[in-house]
C-alpha cells in the first residue's frame, strides 16, 4: 500500500512539473500562436541568475526564491519585447525559428559567461527531505511540488475568468483583433501572457533547481520537450489540456516504470511515447483540442 | 462628427475603395448601401483601423488615421462587426465586460450590463453560458450591446441584418430605432435596403470602391429604384 502511495505521488509530481511547463507554453501559443522553445531557458535563466544573487547579494532561500520568479518573469517580457513582438503577426514558422534562434543565442550566453559544466547551486535542496508519515516515507518536495502546482493554476485559472485582463486574455485566443476593436492594448494582452509563462516558468525552475542543486545551458531544453508533447496530447493551446497532458504524461511514466520488468527498464520511453502516439491516434487534436470554428451560425 | 475624405482602403495590393469623401453629424444615422465587394465593410475597417487606408478620417475635426485601433476605441468608436464576432468561447457576462473593458467606471458598467440584462432577458437567462450557444439573432443583439457598453461616440453597425429572419431582423432595426431617439450617431452598413431606408437621415450607394449617389433618405423614394440599381435589374 505505502508503495503504491509512493508512486502515486511521484506520478503526480512529475506531472505537476510537466503541467507547470506546459500551461507556460499553452498561454503563449493560444494568444498569439507561437510555439515559445526558448521557454525552457527561461527556466535556465532563472537558475543562473539565483546563482548570481547567491554570490553578490544573499543565500537566503526564501528571498531567492522571490528572485527566481522575478528573474523569469523579466526575462520572458525582454524576449517579448526584444525578439517576439517584431515577429508577431508573422508565419507560423517565423515564430518557431525565432524561438530556436533566441534558445541557441541564450544557451550559448550561459555557456560563455557561465560554465558548459553545471555549476552547483544547493539553496533548495533543503525542500527535499524524506518524510515519514506513518508507515509511508515519501519526499516532501513531491508533496510541495504537487501543491504548488495546483494553487498556481487555482490562482490562474481565477485570474483568467475574473480580471478584465484574463477575459481579454481568452477572448484574444479566439479573435485577437476584435479584443483590439474592444479598447484593450495588444501589447498589453501579449505582455501578460509572456509574464504569466515567465512566473510559470519560475516556479518550474525552483523545483527543478531543489531537486538538481545544480544549473547548466542546456537544463531546460528536455523538460519543455517533454512539456511540449503533454501540449500536443492535451491539445495545443487548450489550457485545461496543457494541464491534463501534463498529469497524464508523468501518471503514464511512472507508471510504466513501475510496471515494467527491470530487464525491459530501457523501453520505458518507448512504451510511453507509445501510448501518446495511441493518444493521437484517437484524437489528433489533442484530448481537449479547442473547438474549431464550423463556420457563421445563422 | 466624422469626417472622411479621399479615403482609399487597400487590401494588399488591391484598392478596394478608391477615394470616397463621407460626412456624418451628430445624432444623425447615414446609411451605406452597395452590392457585394463594393467596399462597405473596407471603409468601415478604415475608420476603426483595422485596413490600411489613406487620406483623411477625422473625428470632431482630429485626424485619427494615425492612431491604433485601440487608440480609436478609446476616442469613441465603436463596431458591431461583419458576421458579429462575438466570443463565442467567452460567457455573454464576460462578452458584455469586454465590450466596457476601457470603462473606468466599473459600478456603473456594471449596472449598464444589468439595464441591458433586463432589456433583452434572453441574454439575462444565459448569461453564464458561452455566447457560441446563443441563436445568430442573439449573438446579434449581444453584438450591438458589446459596442455599446464601451459608451461611444459613433456606432459602426456592419450587416447587422445579415442572415436573421425576418422577424428577428425587424427586432434589430427597432434596436437602432431606439438608439437614434437616445441621439446615438451611428453608421449603417447594410444590404436590406428598405428596413435601412426606413431609420436612415442619409445614404450613400457605394459601387465597386465609390460613391455613385448619396443624398438626404428622400430623395429615394422609397427605395425601390435604389434596390434596382444595386440589385442590377433594368426595367
Amino acid at each position: 500500500m505505502d508503495y503504491v502511495i509512493q508512486q502515486v505521488l511521484n506520478a503526480l509530481s512529475f506531472g505537476a512539473e510537466y503541467a507547470l511547463i506546459a500551461l507556460g507554453l499553452a498561454i503563449v501559443f493560444s494568444i498569439m500562436g507561437l510555439v515559445n522553445f526558448a521557454h525552457g531557458e527561461v527556466i535556465a535563466f532563472g537558475g543562473y541568475s539565483m546563482i548570481v544573487v547567491a554570490t553578490l547579494l544573499t543565500g537566503n532561500p526564501w528571498v531567492l526564491m522571490i528572485m527566481v520568479l522575478a528573474a523569469c518573469v523579466l526575462i520572458a517580457t525582454v524576449l517579448e519585447r526584444v525578439a517576439f513582438r517584431t515577429v508577431r503577426g508573422a508565419d507560423l514558422t517565423t515564430g518557431l525559428l525565432t524561438a530556436f534562434g533566441v534558445s541557441i543565442i541564450l544557451q550559448n550566453l550561459f555557456l560563455l559567461l557561465g560554465s558548459p559544466r553545471p555549476m552547483a547551486a544547493t539553496q533548495f535542496i533543503f525542500l527535499d527531505k524524506t518524510l515519514t508519515i506513518g508507515a509511508i516515507r515519501v519526499s516532501s518536495l513531491q508533496i510541495y511540488e504537487t501543491v504548488a502546482t495546483v494553487v498556481a493554476i487555482i490562482i490562474l485559472l481565477t485570474f483568467l475568468r475574473r480580471t478584465t485582463l484574463g477575459i481579454a486574455m481568452r477572448a484574444a485566443a479566439l479573435d485577437f483583433e476584435m479584443v483590439r476593436l474592444c479598447g484593450i492594448r495588444a501589447n498589453r494582452v501579449i505582455a501578460g501572457a509572456f509574464a504569466m509563462s515567465g512566473l510559470l516558468a519560475g516556479l518550474a525552475c525552483i523545483f527543478i533547481m531543489a531537486r538538481r542543486g545544480s544549473v547548466s545551458p542546456h537544463m531546460g531544453f528536455d523538460p519543455v520537450l517533454t512539456a511540449f508533447v503533454a501540449c500536443v496530447i492535451g491539445g495545443f493551446g487548450s489550457l485545461p489540456g496543457a494541464v491534463l497532458g501534463g498529469f497524464l504524461l508523468g501518471i503514464c511514466e511512472v507508471a510504466v516504470q513501475v510496471l515494467l520488468p527491470q530487464s525491459y527498464g530501457g523501453l520505458a520511453q518507448a512504451v510511453v511515447f507509445a501510448l501518446v502516439a495511441l493518444i493521437l491516434i484517437w484524437r489528433p487534436d489533442g484530448i481537449l483540442s479547442p473547438a474549431q470554428e464550423k463556420g457563421d451560425k445563422i | 462628427m466624422l469626417q472622411i475624405e479621399s479615403l482609399k482602403v487597400f487590401h494588399g495590393l488591391i484598392e478596394a475603395v478608391h477615394g470616397i469623401d463621407i460626412k456624418i453629424s451628430k445624432g444623425q444615422c447615414v446609411c451605406l448601401l452597395g452590392p457585394n465587394g463594393a467596399g462597405k465593410t473596407s471603409t468601415l475597417s478604415s475608420i476603426t483601423g483595422t485596413a490600411r487606408a489613406t487620406g483623411s478620417v477625422r473625428l470632431d475635426g482630429n485626424d485619427i488615421m494615425a492612431l491604433s485601433i485601440e487608440e480609436r476605441c478609446k476616442r469613441g468608436i465603436a463596431i458591431s462587426p461583419e458576421g458579429r464576432r462575438i466570443f463565442s468561447n467567452l460567457s455573454i457576462q464576460d462578452n458584455m465586460i469586454m465590450g466596457g473593458a476601457i470603462r473606468r467606471d466599473k459600478t456603473r458598467l456594471a449596472q449598464e450590463i444589468e439595464e441591458w440584462i433586463s432589456h433583452f432577458p434572453v441574454l439575462g437567462e444565459r448569461r453564464n453560458q458561452p455566447a457560441g450557444t446563443l441563436s445568430g439573432g442573439e449573438q446579434q443583439m449581444l453584438a450591438i450591446v458589446r459596442a455599446l457598453l464601451s459608451k461611444p461616440r459613433i456606432l459602426l453597425l456592419d450587416e447587422p441584418s445579415l442572415g436573421l429572419a425576418p422577424q428577428i431582423t425587424a427586432r434589430v432595426f427597432e434596436i437602432i430605432r431606439d438608439l437614434k431617439k437616445q441621439e446615438m450617431t451611428i453608421l449603417l452598413v447594410e444590404q436590406n435596403v428598405a428596413a435601412a431606408m426606413e431609420v436612415s437621415d442619409y445614404v450613400y450607394v457605394l459601387n465597386n470602391g465609390a460613391i455613385s449617389s448619396h443624398g438626404d433618405v428622400g430623395k429615394f423614394g422609397d427605395g425601390s429604384d435604389l434596390m434596382d440599381e444595386l440589385m442590377g435589374v433594368h426595367r
